[in-house]
C-alpha cells in the first residue's frame, strides 16, 4: 500500500470510529435525559411512570393555588379539564405562573401527588404550548370515546 | 397611505431580487459582461427598496400607527420610544424584514468591497446572494407581510412583550442576524465556486474574511443573548440549551469549523471538498434555525404564537437550499476537490480533529434539538430531551479540541516538530497543575472546578507558549499578522470562557428564601438584608421595588433594588437586580409575596460569571481582527492571476506561510 493510501485509511478509520463513539454516546445520553410528558388523564389510567422523572402538562385548575404558610412550598392542581392532578412544589414560580393558564411541571409521582422540580410557564399568555394543547385535545378524545361506550351517553 | 408604499417597494424589491439571481448567472454562464454588470446596481436597487420599506415601518411604530396590524400587535403609545423602535424587530414579520435589509446589507458590501475578484465569479455570488434574497422577500410578501392593515384602527395598541423590554432586545437580534445572514456570503461564495468549477482554492481565501466577520458577529449575537436572557429572565442561568438557543448555536460550531477548514484549504489547498460542505451546512443551519425559530413547531422560550404556513414556507426553501446545493456538490465537487497529503503529526491533523468534533457536536445538538419532534412524527409519545444530554456530550466532545488546542499553532503545516511539542507540552501541563494546586488551596474542591482552572490554563499557557516563541523568531513588526493576532484573542477567549463556564457552575451559591422586612440571609461571604418593598412607577409599568442591602463582614457593598413589573396588559414582569463584577456578580431577584410583608427572594452569589461573555467577547473579537489581515486584500487582476498560477505548485511559497 502506497503511504498516501496508508495515511487515508488511518484517517478514514479514525474518523469512523470516533464517529460510532460519538454516536454510542449519544443514544446513551438521549436515553438517560429524555423525558415523556403526561396529562392528568393519563396519571390517573395509571399511564405515567412510577418512579422516573416525567412531565406533566395541563392548565393550572383556578381556586386550586395555595401556598402553605412560612415556607416556599406552593401546593396546586393541574388540569386537562377531565381529571386533575394535585402537584407540590418548593420554590419561585415563574412571572407566568397563573390559575387557568398552561403550565409544565417535570418532576415525580410520590404517594399519588406529583413533587414538581421544575415548573414552566410560556412567555405568551395567551398562547398555549403544543404539547399541552395536544394533551388535553387527547384528554377531551379519551372522554368522549369513554362516553361514547355507556349507552346513551353521547348524543 | 404610507404603509401601502411600503408594501410597493417590497415588492419592487422583490422583482430586482429575481432579476439579480437570474441575469448576472446567465452573464457569467454566457461569459456576457453587461449581463454579469447588472449584478451589482441590481444588489444596489434591491437594498434601497427594502431600507424604504424597513423606515416605513420603523416610521410607522414611531408614529404609533394602529392602523398596521403589526404595530398594533406589538407596540403600546404608553411604550417608550426606544422600545417602539426596537419593537421593529420584536416579533416575527419585522425580524424577517431585519433579515432581509442584513442580507442586503451583506450583498451591498460584497457589490462594493469583491470589485477585484473575476467578474464571473463575483457575478455568481450576487445571483446567489440575489436568489436567497428572493427566497425571503417571497416569505414575507405572502405568509407575514408586515404592513397589514387592521381596519378600523384600533385606538391602542396591545403592547410589546415586556421580556423584550430590555436594552437587551435592541443588541442582541441584529448583532445575532449579522453573524446568521454573514454566513450567507460564505455559501454564495462556495455555490459560485461550485457553478464555475474553480480549480484554484484562491477562491477559498476571498471568502475567509467574509466567514470570519459573519462568525465573530455571531459570536458576540448569541454572548448578547446570553447576557440578556441572565439580566430578564429572572433565574440567573446563562444557557438553557433550549431549541431557539441551540439553533444559532449550531451555525456557529459549524461556523467555527469552517474558519478553521478555509485556512487549511486557504494556506495549503487541503480539505477543499470539507470546506465546501461546511459552507453550506452553516448557512442551512441558520435557515434550519430560522424555521426552527418561526415555525413554533418545539416548544421553547422564545416560540410565541405562530403560524404552521410558515414553517411550510421556510421548510421547502431549505429543502430546495440545501438539496440544490448538495446536488451541486456531488456533480462538482470531485472537480473542485484535491489538496495534498499532511503527516499525521501536523498542523492540518489538529485542524481536522478539531473540526470533526465541531461538527460531530453540532449534530448531537442537532438531535437532541429535533428529537421531540422525530417523536412525535414516530408516535413514541411527548418527548423533551434534558439540559444534562446536551451538556454531558458537549464537555466530552470539546476535551480532544482542548486538548489540541495549543498544539495546533505550534506545528507547522504537513508536519509538525515532535522535540517542540514535548517541550511545550510539559510546560503547559506543569502550569495547569500548578494553577490546579493554588486553585484548591484558595477554596475550590470540587472536582470540577479544579478540572475547568486546569483546562482553562492549559489552554492559556498553550497560547502564551506559542505567542513568546513567535516573539522570539519573527522580526520585529513581523510578529504578529492580524490573522494570528485574531487565532491568539480567539484562543484566549477558549480559555477564559472554560474558566467563566465551569468555575460559574462549581462555585455558585443559590438559594430561594423566604425573607420578611428586616430578615438577613448569609449566602457565601455576603450578608443579604431584606428592608423591604415599596412601589415606584415607571413609563408604562407599576413595580413592587425591594431594597436589599448587601454587606459582606459587617462592611455596606451595595444596595440592590429587585422589582417586579405589571405592565398595562397585566402581565408581569420580574427584573433582577445585579451587583456586576469581575470576580463575582451578586443578583437578587423578587419571587411572589407571601403576606404579611414577607416575599419569596432569590439570592444568588455567581463567581467569574462574566468570565463567559468575556471569553465570548475575544471570540468574536479574534473573528473581526483575523478578517482585517493583509493577506485578505485583493490585488489587482495581473498581480494575483500570477499569484493563482502560482498558489497550488509552489512549496516554496508555502514554506514561507506563518507557522
Amino acid at each position: 500500500m502506497n503511504p498516501v493510501r496508508k495515511r487515508r485509511l488511518i484517517i478514514t478509520a479514525l474518523i469512523v470510529a470516533a464517529v460510532a463513539v460519538a454516536a454510542a454516546l449519544t443514544v446513551f445520553a438521549l436515553q438517560q435525559n429524555m423525558t415523556y410528558l403526561y396529562s392528568p388523564s393519563e396519571v390517573a389510567d395509571g399511564h405515567s411512570p412510577v418512579s422516573t422523572r416525567f412531565r406533566l402538562g395541563g392548565v393550572v385548575k383556578e381556586g386550586s393555588v395555595h401556598r402553605v404558610p412560612g415556607t416556599l412550598r406552593t401546593d396546586f392542581t393541574v388540569t386537562d379539564r377531565f381529571h386533575d392532578t394535585n402537584v407540590e412544589y418548593t420554590g419561585i414560580l415563574p412571572d407566568l405562573f397563573r390559575e387557568g393558564q398552561s403550565v409544565i411541571a417535570a418532576g415525580y409521582m410520590r404517594g399519588g401527588r406529583f413533587a414538581a422540580g421544575e415548573v414552566l410557564a410560556k412567555h405568551d399568555e395567551t398562547y398555549m404550548p403544543k404539547e399541552v394543547a395536544d394533551a388535553i385535545a387527547k384528554a377531551k378524545a379519551a372522554h368522549r370515546a369513554h362516553l361514547g361506550a355507556q349507552p346513551g351517553g353521547s348524543p | 397611505m404610507t404603509p401601502e408604499i411600503g408594501q410597493l417597494a417590497l415588492i419592487l424589491a422583490l422583482i430586482l431580487a429575481a432579476l439579480q439571481c437570474v441575469l448576472p448567472i446567465i452573464g457569467a454562464w454566457r461569459d456576457n459582461r453587461p449581463l454579469m454588470a447588472t449584478a451589482k446596481s441590481l444588489a444596489v436597487g434591491q437594498f434601497v427598496f427594502v431600507a424604504i420599506a424597513f423606515a416605513i415601518l420603523t416610521y410607522a411604530f414611531l408614529t404609533k400607527d394602529f392602523s398596521v396590524a403589526y404595530v398594533a400587535q406589538n407596540s403600546n403609545s404608553e411604550l417608550p420610544w426606544w422600545y417602539r423602535f426596537s419593537a421593529v424587530w420584536g416579533a416575527h414579520e419585522g425580524s424577517l424584514l431585519l433579515w432581509v435589509l442584513i442580507l442586503d446589507i451583506w450583498t451591498l458590501a460584497v457589490a462594493a468591497f469583491g470589485g477585484k475578484l473575476p467578474p464571473r465569479f463575483h457575478a455568481r455570488v450576487l445571483g446567489v446572494l440575489g436568489f436567497i434574497a428572493f427566497g425571503f422577500l417571497l416569505f414575507s410578501l405572502t405568509t407575514s407581510n408586515p404592513f397589514a392593515r387592521l381596519l378600523p384602527a384600533p385606538l391602542d395598541g396591545a403592547d410589546l412583550n415586556p421580556v423584550l423590554q430590555d436594552p437587551g432586545l435592541i443588541m442582541h437580534p441584529p448583532v445575532l442576524y449579522m453573524g446568521y445572514v454573514g454566513f450567507s456570503v460564505a455559501f454564495a461564495f462556495a455555490i459560485a465556486a461550485l457553478l464555475g468549477g474553480e480549480l484554484q482554492s484562491s477562491w477559498v481565501r476571498w471568502s475567509r474574511p467574509w466567514t470570519n466577520i459573519a462568525w465573530g458577529f455571531l459570536s458576540a449575537g448569541i454572548v448578547a443573548g446570553s447576557w440578556w436572557a441572565y439580566s430578564e429572565l429572572g433565574w440567573g442561568g446563562w444557557w438553557f440549551w433550549d431549541p431557539v438557543e441551540n439553533a444559532s448555536f449550531m451555525p456557529w460550531l459549524v461556523g467555527a469549523a469552517l474558519i478553521h477548514a478555509q485556512a487549511v484549504t486557504d494556506k495549503r489547498g487541503g480539505l477543499r471538498a470539507w470546506t465546501l460542505l461546511l459552507a453550506i451546512f452553516a448557512f442551512s443551519l441558520s435557515l434550519l434555525g430560522t424555521f426552527l425559530v418561526r415555525s413554533g413547531v418545539l416548544t421553547s422560550v422564545h416560540s410565541f404564537a405562530s403560524d404552521p404556513k410558515r414553517g411550510v414556507f421556510i421548510l421547502g426553501f431549505l429543502s430546495v437550499v440545501v438539496g440544490g446545493s448538495l446536488l451541486l456538490y456531488a456533480l462538482r465537487a470531485p472537480r473542485v476537490a484535491g489538496g495534498k497529503a499532511f503527516a499525521l503529526a501536523s498542523r492540518e491533523t489538529l485542524i481536522l480533529i478539531g473540526n470533526l468534533m465541531l461538527t460531530i457536536s453540532a449534530a448531537t445538538v442537532l438531535l437532541g434539538t429535533l428529537y421531540p419532534l422525530l417523536g412525535e412524527a414516530l408516535n413514541i409519545g411527548r418527548i423533551s430531551v434534558g439540559p444534562p444530554y446536551f451538556g454531558f456530550l458537549f464537555m466530552l466532545l470539546m476535551t480532544p479540541l482542548v486538548l489540541a488546542l495549543p498544539f495546533a499553532p505550534l506545528s507547522r503545516w504537513g508536519r509538525a516538530d515532535l522535540a517542540l511539542w514535548q517541550r511545550a507540552l510539559v510546560r503547559i501541563v506543569a502550569l495547569a497543575l500548578i494553577a490546579g494546586a493554588i486553585a484548591f488551596a484558595l477554596g475550590v474542591h470540587a472536582w470540577m472546578g479544579l478540572l475547568g482552572v486546569t483546562a482553562s490554563t492549559y489552554v492559556l499557557a498553550g497560547t502564551a507558549f506559542y505567542a513568546i516563541k513567535r516573539w522570539h523568531e519573527a522580526p520585529r513588526g513581523k510578529r504578529y499578522p492580524l490573522e494570528m493576532l485574531g487565532m491568539l484573542l480567539g484562543h484566549v477567549g477558549v480559555g477564559v470562557f472554560i474558566a467563566g463556564a465551569i468555575l460559574t457552575r462549581t462555585l455558585s451559591i443559590e438559594q430561594d428564601i423566604r425573607m420578611a422586612p428586616g430578615d438577613s440571609a448569609r449566602v457565601g461571604a455576603y450578608d443579604f438584608k431584606f428592608v423591604g418593598v415599596g412601589e415606584i412607577q415607571g413609563p408604562n409599568w407599576l413595580a413592587q421595588q425591594g431594597t436589599v442591602a448587601v454587606s459582606k463582614d459587617g462592611a455596606a457593598i451595595v444596595v440592590l433594588h429587585p422589582q417586579k413589573r405589571t405592565y398595562p396588559r397585566g402581565q408581569v414582569q420580574t427584573e433582577a437586580a445585579i451587583e456586576q463584577g469581575v470576580f463575582r456578580d451578586l443578583y437578587v431577584s423578587l419571587g411572589d409575596p407571601l403576606g404579611g410583608g414577607a416575599w419569596a427572594v432569590r439570592v444568588y452569589d455567581k463567581p467569574f460569571v462574566r468570565w463567559i461573555w468575556g471569553g465570548g467577547l475575544l471570540i468574536a473579537l479574534g473573528g473581526f481582527c483575523a478578517a482585517g489581515d493583509k493577506r485578505f486584500r485583493l490585488r489587482s487582476e495581473p498581480a494575483r492571476a500570477l499569484d493563482d498560477a502560482n498558489a497550488d505548485v509552489t512549496p516554496a511559497r508555502l514554506a514561507d506561510q506563518p507557522s
